[in-house]
């Protein structure tokens, strides 16, 4: 029986769902606000901040400084490249694990998200010593790798948990009319997957986006993304709030669009098998 | 074969022949993003008209994130660089290893003896100079002349910290929101750290005596922190634990620091109208003594360095000698001004009448000069380094007992608790390195 909601009730409800939202997005606010001032206005009181005029004079010392074109096609190349290896890896592994599961897959499962619990840096110099010798420093190539391997845990640990949701028998009726594995994967699995699968790929791209170890510490000028364009603008001495700012918006405006128009799909992924 | 195969043939060997002698070098550069150093990536012509053969790639960072950058990749000879930026801090170290290429053999136009001594000294090892200075800096003291006159007092050349602390007291109107004095108290070896061990040089301290043992448990290191933590906590601004440089100069620029004891550098800063409510009304005075002989001023400076193994090194040295010579200097002083030149490095620079008329020009010299990294404190040590000891292990260690220092400060602590466990941490991790038998 559903339960009986009061307008009041809904508008607390309401209320209380933007305070949060606001909340959460608050500092990206901030930092958007900040990249409209002087260097000067962007270290004042808030208030003082917010009634100070505004500029485009950070943006434009950004663009002058930095190759913006180049470290944005890098971060597309980096995030997508990675995603799509990472689930033409996973979606097979995915499949064994949750229609042919072994006596050790939860093991295995298990396994694997606790490398993810290793800090990174513990490996960068055996990583970096690799990449030398393999000729993959400051290549995309090799970065699209590295986030491969870093993100496939968890694209295969949410692949596992939205195959678990598709009853067993629609593939063994597939079987029965003679579907092969590969068509078994392709034709039947994967379209009843497409909401789990697209919120992974988000994810994914999200996660790859956003990463800053590896993809400042393997990348010089060629293959450096965005995370790399923001890290040249803080500063020890000096001003930078405003160019900082200027530059994190710049860095996060097409993932923040991204995630914004995909945001129904991402939530319906996130939430796919929450309630049975 | 005839006359035009012949003529063709000659001109493609004379054209790959060319081509081969025109061939441009790419070199890439690692840098820290400071001001002076974005300011040479748009004063490259000149370099470029005298070697037109050689373009520059610039790798643009943060300090510590090129700091960690550039350590991983000379220490695995990854090659990623034929040019680094590297502090006072990594020079000696790093010489030491090997890990540089040796800058002796400069043209004698650059004139390797017109750097200042203090600066030179720190990039010299075993009599070889590793690394070339672009720009360096110390600490001074910076205040405000309209408080210290409302104050009743004159501000020394060279002051005591007994004056300091006068001052501060007389300056400090916390109904105002004025402090007497901001000074760093954010944890980190580069942070609170470096102005500590600068100030306890005064007080007659040292982080070790010349078997490696840890001197934390003496008074004079006792003394230091027990009057920083008495100054800040009486006439400091509130939530000083938290305050590094930059923090320090929006306070000053806004006009809550009667006194700021930091960075020559921050004088362009302060002095700089666009950005300061209080431009007009700033004085220097050497950073602050005790009458031990030693006074509390650091010494740093960005340099300019070639790792060993380099394929590019003729090209990375001509880069090099461009970059932090005089001719340089004088590049920028026609287009941006003499207070935009990279200071703190050459002689020939604080001779010039014009550089003269710059308002923080001799107080940078004198503060530069007044430090010595081969002798740094009152006693002997066995290190060399004015804010910091140029040791590998001095990274951590000096960020661990910053962390303390902070603390005491933050008031989560007190100064004998975080002296005595700094004497405990500092003493195991030397012990564990080899440097205590």
């Amino acid at each position: 029986m559903a339960r009986k909601t009061t307008p009041a009730k809904t508008a607390v409800v309401t209320i209380a769902a933007w305070t949060i939202g606001f909340l959460i997005f608050f500092p990206i606010l901030w930092i958007i606000i900040l990249s409209f001032k002087t260097e000067g206005d962007a270290i004042k009181s808030p208030l003082q901040v917010l009634t100070s005029g505004w500029t485009l004079h950070s943006y434009a010392e950004v663009q002058t400084r930095s190759n913006y074109a180049l470290h944005f096609w890098n971060s597309v190349i980096l995030s997508l490249g990675s995603t799509v290896l990472a689930l033409v890896i996973a979606i097979p592994a995915a499949w064994a694990m949750a229609f042919v599961p072994g006596k050790r897959t939860k093991d295995l499962l298990m396994w694997m998200l606790s490398t993810k619990m290793m800090p990174a840096v513990g490996v960068l110099v055996p990583m970096y010593l690799l990449f030398r010798d393999f000729g993959l420093l400051d290549s995309r190539i090799g970065l699209v790798v590295v986030l491969t391997l870093i993100n496939l845990p968890i694209v295969i640990w949410m692949l596992y948990t939205y195959f678990k949701e598709i009853p067993g028998e629609i593939l063994e009726a597939a079987r029965m009319d003679g579907a092969g594995l590969k068509s078994e994967i392709l034709y039947v699995l994967t379209p009843m997957a497409v909401p789990g699968i697209a919120s992974t790929l988000l994810l994914n791209i999200i996660l790859a986006w956003n990463e800053a170890f590896w993809t400042l510490q393997l990348t010089t000028k060629n293959a450096a993304p965005l995370t790399q364009f923001i890290a040249s603008y803080s500063s020890p001495e000096g001003l930078f709030y405003a160019k900082l700012s200027a530059a994190s918006t710049m860095a996060i405006a097409p993932i923040l669009i991204l995630g914004w128009f995909s945001q129904k799909q991402l939530v319906r992924g996130l939430t796919f098998g929450a309630v049975k | 074969m005839n006359m035009t195969c012949r003529a063709l043939l000659g001109a493609t060997v004379s054209l790959t022949l060319a081509g081969a002698a025109m061939a441009e070098t790419t070199i890439t550069v690692a840098t820290v993003n400071n001001g002076d150093m974005i300011r040479m990536q748009s004063l490259m012509d000149g370099f470029y008209a005298k070697h037109p053969d050689i373009k520059v790639d610039w790798v643009t960072l943060e300090e510590n994130v090129l700091r960690q950058k550039v350590t991983t990749d000379i220490a695995t000879k990854g090659g990623q660089f034929d040019v680094m930026t590297i502090g006072t801090y990594e020079a000696p170290i790093w010489g030491k290893q090997g890990w540089l290429v040796n800058l002796n053999d400069l043209p004698a136009e650059y004139d390797v003896d017109d750097l200042l001594p203090a600066i030179r000294g720190g990039l010299t090892v075993d009599g070889n100079l590793i690394a070339a200075p672009f720009y360096g800096e110390s600490s001074m003291v910076m205040y405000r002349t309209d408080l210290m006159e409302k104050a009743g007092l004159t501000m020394p050349e060279a002051p005591s910290w007994a004056f300091i602390k006068e001052a501060a007291e007389k300056m400090t109107d916390k109904s105002a929101e004025v402090y007497g004095i901001c000074l760093r108290g954010k944890a980190g070896w580069g942070e609170n750290m470096a102005f500590l061990t600068a100030m306890s040089n005064s007080f007659g301290a040292k982080w070790f005596d010349m078997d490696w043992k840890p001197q934390f448990d003496q008074q004079p290191w006792k003394d230091t922190l027990n009057f920083y933590l008495d100054l800040m906590t009486n006439y400091g601004p509130p939530g000083a634990s938290n305050n590094g440089f930059n923090e320090n100069l929006a306070l000053f620029q806004q006009g809550k620091c009667g006194m700021w004891i930091d960075a020559t550098v921050a004088a362009s800063f302060v002095t700089n109208a666009k950005e300061s409510t209080v431009a007009d009304k700033v004085g220097f005075a050497l950073a602050p003594d005790n009458g031990l002989g030693k006074r509390g001023n650091w010494l740093w400076a960005w340099n300019l360095a070639i790792p060993a193994g380099t394929q590019k090194e003729d090209a990375a040295k001509a880069f090099v000698a461009w970059a932090t010579s005089k001719e340089y200097l004088a590049e920028v002083a026609a287009k941006e001004g003499w207070a935009n030149v990279p200071p703190g490095t050459r002689s020939s620079l604080y001779a010039n009448p014009e550089y003269q008329k710059v308002p923080f020009a001799k107080m940078t010299l004198e503060s530069i000069n007044a430090a010595d990294p081969t002798h740094p404190t009152v006693d002997e040590v066995p290190y060399v380094g004015v804010q910091f000891v140029a040791i590998p292990e001095f990274q951590g260690l000096g960020t661990m007992v910053g962390q303390l220092f902070s603390a005491a400060l933050a008031g989560s602590s007190t100064a004998d608790a975080a002296l005595a466990q700094a004497q405990a941490i500092t003493t195991q991790e030397m012990t564990r390195a080899g440097y205590i038998k």
